[in-house]
C-alpha cells in the first residue's frame, strides 16, 4: 500500500502516509507551512482537507480490492466541522457500500481526538 | 431598473493581483492564480505541474487539487458577493467529476456565489482545461459568514489574512 502511496505525485507533495491499525487503515497527514488556507489562524486549506478525505476514501478502496483497477471517483462531498489547526491531521474511511459497479465511502479525519472530526466525506467511485 | 449594489472588494473587481494568493500558503505554493474577479465571481488557474497527478500512468490530475482549485475560487467568489468584508468559512462542497482533466493542460475554475443570506453564502463552480462549454468537473458549496475574525481573504489595505480555511 505505501508503494502506492509513493506512486501518486499528489500524495508525496501532500506528504501523506498510511497506517495499519488493528482496526483498519489510518491516513496521516503531517503539518507544514505549504498546506495553510489561512496563515493568521493558521489552518489547513480547506481544498487540501477535501483532498486528503479524498485520497484516504481511494486507498481504502484500493485496499479492498486490490491494484488491477484503480477506481475513478464520480462525486465527492465534503463536511468542514472545524478549524484544522498547525497539527497533524489523521483520517479514516469505511466503505458503506460495495457493489458491483459503485462503492460508497465514507471518511472522517481528526487532529487530537478522534472524537473531534475537523472534517468529514462521502464519496462515491466507479470501479 | 438596474440595481446597483455596493461590494465591499469592489476596489479589486477585475484581472487577479499577485497579493491575492500570497497570503494563502498553499495556493502560493501550487502556483494557483486569480485571474480575474468580479461581482460575486472569481476565476482561478492552477498550472498543470508533476506534484498535482493522481495517475502516474495516466498523468491525470487528482480530484482532490480539483478540489482546492473550486474551493478556492468559490471562497473568493463568496467574498466578492459581500457588502461588507466579513470572514468566510466552507460549510461544506461537493464536487462532481465529469471526465478527467486533460493531461498537460493548465486547469481553470470559476465560481459563482448565487445568494448570500444573513448567515450562509451559496456558490456553484466549474472547472475546465479548454473550453469553459466542456468542463471536466463541477461542484455546489455553502460557506459561513462570520465565521471567525481571521477568515477575510484579503483586505483593502492589502494585508489581508490567508483564504477561507
Amino acid at each position: 500500500m505505501s508503494a502506492i502511496l509513493d506512486a501518486i505525485p499528489y500524495a508525496r507533495f501532500l506528504g501523506v502516509a498510511l497506517e495499519r491499525t488493528p482496526t483498519g487503515i489510518e491516513c496521516v497527514l503531517p503539518f507544514r507551512h505549504e498546506i495553510v488556507g489561512n496563515a493568521r489562524l493558521p489552518a489547513v486549506h480547506g481544498g487540501v482537507l477535501g483532498a486528503f478525505l479524498e485520497l484516504t476514501a481511494l486507498l481504502r478502496l484500493i485496499d479492498e480490492n486490490g491494484t488491477e483497477r484503480i477506481p475513478k471517483p464520480i462525486n465527492f462531498s465534503a463536511d468542514y466541522l472545524r478549524s484544522a489547526g498547525p497539527t497533524t491531521t489523521r483520517a479514516r474511511a469505511e466503505i458503506f457500500k460495495l457493489g458491483r459497479r459503485i462503492a460508497t465511502v465514507h471518511v472522517v479525519a481528526w487532529q487530537d481526538e478522534a472524537a473531534r472530526p475537523v472534517a468529514a466525506g462521502n464519496g462515491k467511485f466507479l470501479l | 431598473m438596474a440595481e446597483s449594489r455596493r461590494y465591499a472588494l469592489q476596489g479589486f473587481f477585475g484581472p487577479g493581483r499577485d497579493e491575492m494568493v500570497s497570503h494563502t500558503p498553499h495556493a502560493a505554493y501550487l502556483g494557483m492564480r486569480v485571474i480575474e474577479i468580479g461581482a460575486g465571481f472569481a476565476i482561478c488557474k492552477l498550472p498543470y505541474r508533476e506534484e498535482i497527478i493522481g495517475d502516474p500512468q495516466r498523468r491525470v490530475v487528482f480530484g482532490g487539487a480539483i478540489t482546492t482549485l473550486l474551493d478556492h475560487a468559490s471562497g473568493i467568489a463568496v467574498a466578492c458577493a459581500l457588502e461588507e468584508l466579513i470572514p468566510v468559512a466552507t460549510i461544506d462542497l461537493r464536487i462532481d467529476y465529469l471526465r478527467a482533466a486533460t493531461p498537460g493542460l493548465d486547469l481553470f475554475g470559476r465560481s459563482e456565489c448565487y445568494r448570500v443570506t444573513r448567515n450562509v453564502a451559496f456558490a456553484r463552480a466549474i472547472a475546465w482545461d479548454r473550453d469553459p462549454a466542456d468542463p471536466f468537473a463541477s461542484a455546489m458549496g455553502a460557506f459561513m459568514l462570520g465565521a471567525n475574525r481571521s477568515g477575510v481573504p484579503f483586505s483593502r489595505d492589502g494585508e489581508g489574512g490567508g483564504a477561507p480555511a
